[in-house]
This record gives C-alpha cells, sequence and structure tokens, in this order.
C-alpha cells in the first residue's frame, strides 16, 4: 500500500494549484466563518445632530437637576456618530451612503422630557432617518439604535425615580432644600409629627387646640406610612426584574474556542472530502483501477489508502490550524493528545465519506462538485441552534447533522480543545461508526467501478 | 504475419472452460470454451456488444465469471485495458516503476531498464505520460502488461486510437512477442488485423461463441471471394442470424 502513498503524494506534488486551493479555499472559508461568529457585529455610522444649546440639556426634577446630555454617550457605545451641525447636513449624509442613518435630537427635547416627568404629559420624540437601499443594513442599524435608545431611556427613568424617592425621602423625614445658591431646612412629615405631639402634650386639658391638632397627627401618620410605603415600590419599578442565569450543562465552549473549532473542522472537511473523492475517482478517471484489483491491491485496501492518505493530509493541516490560532484564542495545549485524537477520528470519518462521493460520483470532476456541494449544508445542518426552527423540522436536521460527521467532529474537537460539555468518548465512537458506515458505502459502490 | 505457435510447441498454456457472465436478467457470455497454445495470436472479433471486452476482463481477472473458469491465475497473465491505464501525472519510468513493485517483482528496476528497452521507450523515460502521443502511451500501456513477463497477454482494442504508423509498429512489437513464446489474445473492430496478424479468430455475437480458427477456415465456412476476409465475415454472422 505505500507505493499507492508515494504515487499519490507524487501526483498531488505535481498539482501544485490544486493543492494550493484545496488548503488556501478551505482556510479562507474556515476563517470568515470563525470571524463571523467570534466578531460583534461593527458599529454602524449614523451621523448625528443635536440641537440642543450646549448647557440647555439639564431638565430639573424637584430639588435636583438632571443633565441627559451625559446619555449621549451611552448611545455611542453602540453607532459611530458623525457628528454634523445641522438636520439637512445630518440628512445628506445619508443620502450620500456616508451614513447609514441619522439620528436628530430636537432643540426642545429637555423641555418635551420635563413636561412628561413633571405633569405626566407628552412624548419626548427623536427623528431616525434611515438609508432604505439596503433593507439588511436597514434592519442593523434600527435594531442597533433603538436597542441603546431602549438603554437610555431606562437610565434617564432610573435617574428621574432616584430624584423621586429622594425628595420623597426628604418630605418624610426632612431635610435640606437647596434655592437660589442658598440651603433651605427642610422639616418633614416624622419632625413635624413629633413636635405636634409635643405641643399637644403641653396644651392644658380640655384645650380645644387638641383635637384639631390630633386631627394634623393623625393625618401625618396616615401620610408617614403611605409615603413610606410608596418610596421602596418607586424604587422597585426602576429595575423591576432581576436575572439570576444558571448554567446546567456545566461548562461551555468559549465563543472564540467553538470559532475555531468550527473553523478548523471546516477546513479538515473541506480537504478531506475533496481529496478523498477526488483520489479514488482518478484510478477510474486513469483506467487503472481495473488494473489495480486484479491482484495487485483489493478493492478494501484501495480505498483504505485513499481514506488514510486524506485523512493524513487534512488532519495535518487542520492540526497546524488549530495550533497557529492558539496564538490568539486560549486552547488548552495541555490537551494536545486530545487534539490529535479528535482531529484524526473526524479526519477518518470525512475521509470515508470522501471515498464514498468518489465510489459514487466515479469521475473527478464529478465527485469534486458532489464533495463541494455536500460540505457546506452538511456543516450548516450541523449548526442550526436549536431552537432556531420549528420541531418537526428540527428533528429533520437533527438526523441530517447525526448521519455526517460534522456535528461529531465539532463536539469532539471542541471538547479537546477546551475540556468542555458534552465528553470526547461519544462523539469519537460516533465519528467511528460514520467510518465504518461510509466505507461500506463505498466498498459497494466500487462494484461498478470496474465497468 | 502469422507466429510461430503452429510451427512450434502445441501445449495448452491457456484455456477457458465454459465461461458465463450474467448481470442481472441478461446474459453477456454463454458458455464460452477455448485451448490457446503458447507463442499462439488470437484475435476476439465481432459486433458491437458481442462481448469482446466482458471476454477478456474475465480473463484477466478483472470481472468474476458468473460460472466457468479460466486455467491461468491473473498474475500470469498480462493485462492491457482498451483505455491507457496509466497515471499521466507521473513520468513513463515511474508508472513501470509503480506497477513492478506493486506486482511485487524480485528486481523493480530492472524490468523498468527492460520494459523501457523493449519498448524503446528509453529517451521518454522521465516524460510525464500525459505529454505522450496515443501511439506512445499505448506502449507504455503495454509495458506495464508485460512486467511480469506473464505466460499470455491480453489486449483490449490495442490499435483502436493509433494512426497507420503506430499500429504497424504495435504489431511488429506483438508480432515479436509471440515469436518468443507469449500467447497473445486480442479484441479489434479492424477485421483486416485479425486477418493480417492473429494465428486464430475467436467469433463472438451476443455472447455467444459462433467460430473458433483459422481466418482462412472461416473464409471457408462461407465460400465466396477468399481475397475479402470482411465480406466473409459479414457473411458468416448474416449466415448465423446476426
Amino acid at each position: 500500500m505505500r507505493w499507492l502513498f508515494i504515487k499519490d503524494l507524487q501526483i498531488l506534488r505535481r498539482s501544485p494549484l490544486l493543492v494550493g486551493l484545496l488548503i488556501v479555499y478551505p482556510i479562507a472559508i474556515a476563517l470568515m466563518i470563525g470571524f463571523a461568529l467570534s466578531s460583534p457585529p461593527g458599529k454602524p455610522k449614523v451621523a448625528y445632530y443635536s440641537a440642543v444649546a450646549p448647557g440647555q440639556g439639564a431638565i430639573n426634577f424637584g430639588s435636583q437637576k438632571i443633565n441627559i446630555s451625559s446619555y449621549a454617550g451611552q448611545l455611542f457605545q453602540s453607532i459611530q456618530p458623525i457628528r454634523v451641525h445641522s438636520r439637512d447636513e445630518a440628512i445628506a449624509k445619508v443620502r450620500s451612503g456616508e451614513a447609514l442613518a441619522a439620528l436628530i435630537i430636537p432643540a426642545d427635547i429637555p423641555q418635551q422630557i420635563q413636561s412628561l416627568v413633571t405633569t405626566g404629559v407628552g412624548s419626548p420624540t427623536v427623528e431616525l432617518v434611515l438609508n432604505s437601499k439596503d433593507p439588511l443594513e436597514r434592519q442593523f442599524v434600527d435594531q442597533a439604535i433603538n436597542s441603546r435608545l431602549n438603554d437610555v431611556e431606562q437610565a434617564v427613568s432610573k435617574q428621574v425615580l432616584r430624584v423621586a424617592v429622594s425628595d420623597l425621602g426628604q418630605v418624610l423625614n426632612g431635610g435640606s432644600i437647596q434655592f437660589l445658591g442658598q440651603s433651605f431646612p427642610l422639616l418633614g412629615l416624622r419632625n413635624s409629627r413629633t413636635i405636634l405631639r409635643g405641643t399637644i402634650a403641653s396644651l392644658p386639658a380640655g384645650s380645644p387646640l387638641k383635637v384639631a391638632l390630633q386631627q394634623v397627627v393623625d393625618f401625618s401618620t396616615l401620610a408617614i406610612q403611605g409615603l413610606g410605603f410608596a418610596s421602596p415600590v418607586l424604587g422597585s419599578i426602576g429595575t423591576p426584574l432581576t436575572v439570576n442565569r444558571t448554567e446546567l450543562s456545566g461548562s461551555t465552549t468559549p465563543t472564540d474556542a467553538y470559532a475555531v473549532a468550527i473553523a478548523v473542522i471546516v477546513s479538515l472537511m473541506f480537504l478531506a472530502l475533496l481529496l478523498a473523492a477526488g483520489m479514488l475517482a482518478i484510478e477510474r478517471e486513469e483506467h487503472a483501477y481495473s488494473r489495480l484489483v486484479r491482484g495487485l491491491i483489493s478493492p478494501g485496501r484501495l480505498l483504505g489508502e485513499k481514506v488514510v492518505l486524506s485523512a493524513a493530509c487534512a488532519g495535518a493541516v487542520a492540526l497546524l490550524m488549530a495550533a497557529c490560532v492558539s496564538a490568539f484564542v486560549h486552547l488548552q495545549w495541555g490537551r494536545f493528545p486530545l487534539w490529535v485524537i479528535s482531529l484524526a477520528f473526524a479526519a477518518l470519518a470525512f475521509g470515508a465519506l470522501g471515498v464514498a462521493i468518489g465510489g459514487l460520483a466515479r469521475e473527478v470532476r464529478a465527485a469534486s462538485l458532489l464533495a463541494f456541494l455536500l460540505a457546506l449544508p452538511i456543516a450548516f445542518v450541523a449548526l442550526v441552534p436549536a431552537n432556531a426552527v420549528s420541531g418537526g423540522l428540527k428533528a429533520v436536521l437533527d438526523v441530517v447533522a447525526f448521519v455526517f460527521p460534522f456535528k461529531a467532529a465539532l463536539q469532539a474537537v471542541g471538547n479537546a480543545f477546551n475540556g468542555t460539555e458534552p465528553g470526547i468518548g461519544w462523539p469519537l465512537l460516533h465519528l467511528l461508526v460514520l467510518t465504518v458506515a461510509f466505507w461500506g458505502i463505498a466498498r459497494l459502490s466500487l462494484r461498478r467501478f470496474a465497468q | 504475419m502469422p507466429s510461430t505457435a503452429a510451427t512450434g510447441q502445441e501445449s495448452t498454456t491457456f484455456a477457458a472452460r465454459e465461461l458465463t457472465k450474467r448481470f442481472g436478467a441478461r446474459t453477456a457470455l454463454n458458455a464460452i470454451s477455448f485451448e490457446l497454445v503458447p507463442g499462439e495470436l488470437v484475435a476476439v472479433i465481432g459486433p458491437n456488444g458481442a462481448g469482446k471486452t466482458t471476454l477478456l476482463s474475465m480473463l484477466a481477472g478483472v470481472q468474476r465469471p458468473s460460472s466457468g473458469e479460466v486455467t491461468l491465475p491473473p498474475e500470469r497473465i498480462g493485462w492491457v485495458p482498451q483505455q491507457p491505464a496509466l497515471y499521466s501525472k507521473l513520468s513513463v519510468a515511474e508508472n513501470l516503476r509503480l506497477f513492478a513493485r506493486l506486482e511485487q517483482l524480485a528486481d523493480p528496476e530492472a524490468a523498468v531498464t527492460t520494459m523501457l528497452a523493449q519498448t524503446d521507450l528509453e529517451d521518454r523515460a522521465d516524460e510525464e505520460v500525459g505529454r505522450l502521443s496515443g501511439g506512445n502511451q499505448q506502449r507504455v500501456n503495454i509495458a506495464i502488461g508485460l512486467l511480469s513477463e506473464p505466460s499470455a497477454l491480453l489486449l483490449d482494442e490495442p490499435s483502436s486510437s493509433l494512426d497507420p504508423r503506430q499500429r504497424e509498429r504495435l504489431w511488429s512489437f506483438i508480432g515479436g512477442l509471440a515469436g518468443r513464446g507469449t500467447t497473445v489474445v486480442y479484441s479489434t473492430h479492424n477485421v483486416a488485423e485479425a486477418e493480417r496478424y492473429a494465428d486464430r479468430v475467436i467469433v463472438l455475437a451476443d455472447g455467444e461463441l459462433l467460430f473458433i480458427g483459422t481466418p482462412t477456415e472461416l473464409e471457408a465456412t462461407v465460400g465466396g471471394d477468399p481475397r475479402d476476409f470482411e465480406a466473409a465475415f459479414v457473411r458468416f454472422l448474416h449466415e448465423r442470424g446476426h
């Protein structure tokens, strides 16, 4: 069998363009997938115009001022602002394509908010101008800005509530109030009630003032109870719901490591599939198959040679890729033997699938095309999140993902890289079963090969 | 160019007994039997679909017969398929060396050297096969079939892709092989080639063996102009209902 190995390596060596393409193409695809999965979406460019004059962004509420201009910074966390000096300039930026959207803050936004928080009347409004040429970009910008505006709204609401609760506290317990640069003491309901009770006690029995003052004391007691109850209620509105997060499935794969595992498996898959399918089909295309199997080598050993050759090449490239990427993303080098084992099992399974394709297609071009057409759907089916599709379709996708090696390979390699759940045993066994099954299909397909 | 078979020793080296091949319900070959002697040159002729390639494939051990047997094991038979079975990215010498090693010959390098000399391809030894002419590719194809110095050589339509000059050289080479005692069986559509080079012809039609004998004997069975073998062959098939 080693002479066939040498022969195949000689053929590959004399096809440098093909081999280069076989290596570069899957790595390029893998890196793109990896970047797409691990990189946060970029910030959209948004023309930003605030008509609020400098220093005019504050609203008065109770005894305090809230500067709404300070919340613009939050908005800029999810957009890349292009600051402009007029509404028309903002819209022109969108029309020219320089900005994907324009966010325009009207001059009276502080007054609108002031009106809302003091009287409950009004609906503060900002203007968003979107570029509707590209619906995907439009959706992206819309979501980015709306999500951040919601955050700003929540932050302002919280601040207003904090002021309201603070003022209520002063009404209840007393304190001081700033007015025209001077501090004035504020007595508070509780202190008032104490003073009144002292006054009532000091009055002579039968004094007509006693009854009247007692009514005021009773009212203040009721008010203290009511307002004392209102303060925590108002405070709770600011943060109505707290989420306690618990992971049930043990340790999870970090996003970056998961992306690396996907990238590595995609490269390995392309290389193993295309090499195995092509190298087997070439035996028939060169008419050598009939010469080989008449006693020189059995069909089973010929398949074995193709599977091992393609797995060795693909596994080596995948291992090298993982080693290089580990310079940027944390992978556990202490588990290196498991990297090798998991990549070897995955490569053998994809190699076996490759020879099955090569055996069925019988021609190099058809085999390459078939392998190419199968590769990406196999990957995408395995990557569909559990809740992304309805139950029936999900069951079908699960079956498809089960009968191809991508998902098991991803689980095995993901575990090998970071020791994450599920364990490595079942995925390796799954890959082994798939290797045998595809080898069997390839063996059957060879019956037509000599014809 | 008759071979020396008829004049030399007449011991049987190669025989097919009741060879039958079925593909499902269809019978591609039906109980074919014959015996060949060392150095004999035999042409298998017949219309399209007669079973010529199937017969040679079974004799070579490429396909298993549904029933019947071949007396020589595959390793003693050289096989030259119709299309050159060569790796076009490898050189002439590399192709020969690969198959010499797969044949597990005692001295692969010596076998390569011998075959390069016999096929007159020494000057092209390091050239990629894919860049050779059809005639030279066929010579390499035959050389690989001869690497193990087989008792019998089977060639499936060996001259079909060659020009007249290349054909002449091919038959000269094959005649030399038969002269050295190798039994040669070849299939061909060119009836004139069968008449000119074969000691005997095997006529197949629809998987049945219709005739085995010399070209002269075939002509004699139908009479007519003895100078026109092709006409005699067609008349023979017609008389047999084909």
